[in-house]
């Protein structure tokens, strides 16, 4: 009997990842939720202000987006952040991801802009501390410059209302 | 046309390897011996055969060919050439096709071998290793073929990852896949020892060559890996339990292991469907490794292609492959058993004790490994399992182990005497405590940094284990050297008469106990600091001085850099030059970190330069991380040691000897 135990936990194995593979491999959790925002310095968009850092929204809940003018998943959640921006009064900071100014500014004139404050991430620097696999990506940044929260790809009604929204609400915010 | 030509190559090696499974087990099945010869002729051809594709990929990479999608993908024309080279298995296709050529190369090492093994035993290894190679030929041709043309050919690559354009990474990957792939040949050895019920001395001395040859890749690839990771991704960490990390230590956990069961089975024939059990595992966590890295299903920083019809592949391979040869192991292996008794104070019970450990360790790596694909294959959402997981499991697994070398030196085979071995121990294991009493504490006089009470507790006791190991190592050559001397035999020859098997042991406990040293004063005393500096401006840490000189613009082959001048002094006295880099890839749109490391044996200092805080002014501001490593060199020297130990224990006589039992002696040898 004991000679059958090796190929019984094979195939339990083989079993979990057939299931594994179903599973969509960009959906992955951040090693950065719970620790602080990494820093940048970088020059908002045409060069005003000349330099923005994360210190310039601590002690307000804020929403981080990254984005690009070039990027299809950007266009699907546009109209999400433009009604968080409006209606819901959410602060939302974009980095344009690896984009130049004209182009992001062309793109924000066309679909409008939600964004308190528009940061150009030209090099995609910021991007590659903060761990960005691909835009879109949105991190929730606490008041104390802690990350609480990424999401992956598009923003959904479904992960605000289920994930995003009950942040805010912690900290004071809606 | 050398595409095609090489495309060519590869589907005639399938037909080859086809060949080298079919007609052998025919053969076997009608007790034909020429249908069983054709095994080795057929796996010379395969080799011929992958080794003229390899060229063929190799030279479209020379020729900067970029109507080969692979070289369009990996390669751009400014690219130096000795990456232009290395990036032939930079990416998913080229890896295979080196994996392939591996796996070929090593049968052909068998075939060349095995001259003096049973013919039966030798064409069913050989059958074995042609299927495993049909499997990999099979998922090339079919979901990777590295020989795809590309229409309109592009005027420019895509250039290499830069994080692989490294010298590490040039010989990194082979060395690995040089382990991944030799457990095979154990994998081959234990299927064929089932299949005809044969597992003798004999057996187990042909095994362990291979074993232990398979084992020295693979630590010399995983200090590669390690030491790559050091100094190109910036972070100045040496391991990260990193996914595709763990895919390449759990084989070698598993393959330490049947090192130490093998020697069991040879000397006292005992632990065979163990030894047996634990060649396929070591195999199939290699196969595992594989699935993990290509497939996708963990993402890691080294994850360089995902693609789910890839993993429904290797998955199914997987299955066919470790399927069969376990269920072949559930039928057969009752008959191995043995009825000799094993003693649990005795030299094989310590060695059993030390399987236990191991395996429980690689268990214990395998579960954090794939812990977050079972919560996502629930459905209970993802998570990742982080280094303290790991470190909580693993360090106190292997404590024990560091003891079990000691007390293994002087342990006999068959039955111990506890109190023997207490004496022979009392001197090592003083000598250990006075020094790692001492030690740490001058460490931090040396060079001050804080450091909390339990740490300093973890690295006296962490240096304890390390320095009791060292001391031992040495004992079981210096026992069978009192042993010759009190015969009378003079130095000199009683040193040569030692084998070098005991030499390979000892060299590799050695490399054990040093790479321990290294780890306790690393991660005990090891610090680091975020500073922004201007030009001009100094930092202190752990009574270092970096002075920060200032950045200029550099420009390299295929990149603009940053590089920043940095000057370290130690009481008023200059100790390094360090010049951190910044390197950005146009190709790629990517920056990279290039750290300076000034390395020491007993410390390295590690810079690593951040961004200016102004990018308008390179001239203003920048943050720097700097670090201080105590003896982060002997983590890789240990894995050096190991590595030569591995090679020296190869070379030991009686495997050649056991090899030549059938042939006349020749006359010389009867001296000795």
């Amino acid at each position: 009997m004991k000679y059958l135990v090796p190929i019984v936990v094979l195939l339990g194995l083989i079993a979990l990842f057939a299931v594994g593979l179903t599973r969509d491999p960009r959906e992955v959790p951040s090693p950065l939720v719970g620790k602080p925002a990494p820093a940048f310095a970088l020059p908002g968009l045409g060069g005003t202000p000349a330099q923005l850092t994360p210190a310039d929204w601590r002690g307000r809940t804020v929403l981080v987006n990254y984005f690009a003018s070039w990027c299809a998943g950007c266009r699907v959640e546009h109209p999400l952040l433009m009604q968080l921006a409006r209606e819901q009064g959410v602060e939302i900071v974009g980095l344009a991801y690896k984009d130049t100014d004209a182009d992001t500014q062309a793109w924000l004139d066309r679909h409008g802009n939600p964004y308190r404050s528009v940061i150009a991430d030209t090099a995609g620097s910021a991007g590659l501390d903060w761990g960005v696999y691909g835009v879109p990506e949105t991190f929730v940044v606490g008041p104390d410059g802690t990350i609480l929260y990424k999401q992956i790809g598009p923003m959904t009604p479904e992960a605000w209302e289920t994930k995003i929204r009950p942040l805010l609400a912690g900290t004071g915010k809606s | 046309m050398t595409p095609e030509l090489g495309h060519f190559a590869l589907i005639l090696a399938l037909i080859a390897a086809l060949a080298q499974t079919l007609v052998p087990a025919w053969g076997l099945w009608k007790g034909n011996a020429r249908a069983q010869a054709v095994a080795s002729s057929a796996a010379q051809v395969q080799f011929l055969l992958i080794a003229v594709s390899f060229a063929a990929l190799t030279w479209a990479f020379i020729q900067k060919d970029f109507s080969v999608a692979y070289v369009a993908d990996n390669s751009h024309s400014k690219l130096p050439l000795v990456y232009r080279i290395s990036a032939v298995w930079g990416a998913h296709e080229g890896s295979l096709l080196l994996w392939g050529l591996m796996l070929s190369g090593w049968t052909l090492a068998v075939s060349l071998f095995n001259r003096r093994l049973p013919a039966e035993l030798s064409a069913t290894a050989i059958a074995v290793l042609g299927a495993v190679s049909t499997g990999f030929l099979l998922f090339m041709l079919i979901t990777s073929n590295p020989f795809e043309r590309i229409y309109p050919v592009p005027l420019e690559g895509r250039d290499l990852n830069p994080l692989l354009q490294d010298p590490g990474l040039i010989i990194h990957p082979p060395m690995l896949y040089m382990g991944y792939v030799g457990f095979s040949v154990a994998f081959a050895y234990a299927i064929a020892a089932l299949i005809t019920g044969k597992l003798d001395a004999a057996w187990v001395r042909w095994t362990r060559p291979w074993t232990t040859a398979a084992w020295a890749f693979l630590t010399m690839g995983i200090t590669l890996g390690s030491w790559w990771a050091y100094n190109e991704l910036g972070w100045g960490g040496w391991w990260f339990w990193d996914p595709v990390e763990n895919a390449s230590f759990m084989p070698w956990l598993a393959g330490t292991a049947l090192i130490h069961s093998l020697a069991v089975t040879e000397k006292r024939g005992l632990l065979k469907s163990w030894t047996v059990l634990l060649a396929i595992l070591a195999f199939a966590l290699s196969l595992l490794g594989t699935f993990l890295v290509r497939s996708g299903v963990l993402v890691s920083v080294h994850a360089f292609a995902s693609d789910p019809a890839r993993g429904v592949f290797i998955l199914g391979f997987l299955a066919v492959v470790i399927g069969s040869a376990l269920s072949l192991y559930a039928w057969r292996a009752p008959k191995l058993a043995t009825d000799g008794e094993l003693r649990l104070y005795s030299r094989e019970g310590l060695l059993l004790l030390n399987n236990v450990f191991l395996v429980t360790a690689c268990f214990g790596v395998l579960l954090g490994t794939l812990y977050p694909l079972v919560v996502d294959a629930l459905a209970l959402g993802k998570i990742s399992v982080g280094p303290p997981y790991f470190n909580a499991i693993f360090f106190p697994l292997i404590a024990p182990l560091f003891v079990l070398v000691a007390v293994g030196a002087v342990t006999p085979w068959k039955k111990g005497e506890w109190r023997s071995a207490l004496r022979r121990l009392r001197g090592p294991a003083l000598l250990a405590l006075a020094v790692a009493l001492v030690l740490p504490g001058l460490a931090l006089w040396l060079a001050p940094v804080s450091a909390s009470f339990g740490s300093k507790l973890t690295v006296t006791v962490a240096t304890w284990l390390a320095l009791f190991t060292l001391g031992s190592a040495g004992l079981e050559v210096w026992q069978r050297l009192r042993a010759k001397r009190q015969h009378g035999v003079g130095t000199a020859v009683a040193l040569a008469s030692v084998p070098a098997g005991a030499w390979g042991m000892t060299l590799s406990h050695l490399g054990l106990g040093l790479w321990m040293l290294g780890v306790a004063y690393v991660t005990g005393y090891g610090v680091e600091r975020d500073v922004r500096l201007s030009p001009g401006a100094s930092a202190e840490l752990a009574g270092y001085e970096f002075a920060f000189e200032g950045v200029r613009e550099s420009q390299g082959p295929n990149f603009t850099a940053d590089a920043a001048h940095v000057t370290v002094t130690r009481a008023g006295r200059p100790v390094a030059d360090l010049a951190p880099e910044k390197r950005f890839y146009p190709s790629q749109r990517s920056v990279m970190t290039e750290s300076g490391v000034d390395a020491r044996l007993h410390r390295d200092l590690y810079v690593a330069l951040g961004e200016p805080l102004d990018p308008q002014n390179p001239n203003g501001d920048w943050s720097l991380r700097l670090y201080y490593k105590p003896a982060i060199r002997l983590v890789w020297l240990g894995g050096v040691l190991m590595f030569f130990g591995g090679l020296i224990a190869l070379s030991d006589r009686r495997y050649r000897l056991g090899a030549r039992a059938a042939a006349p002696l020749p006359a010389a040898s009867l001296v000795a």
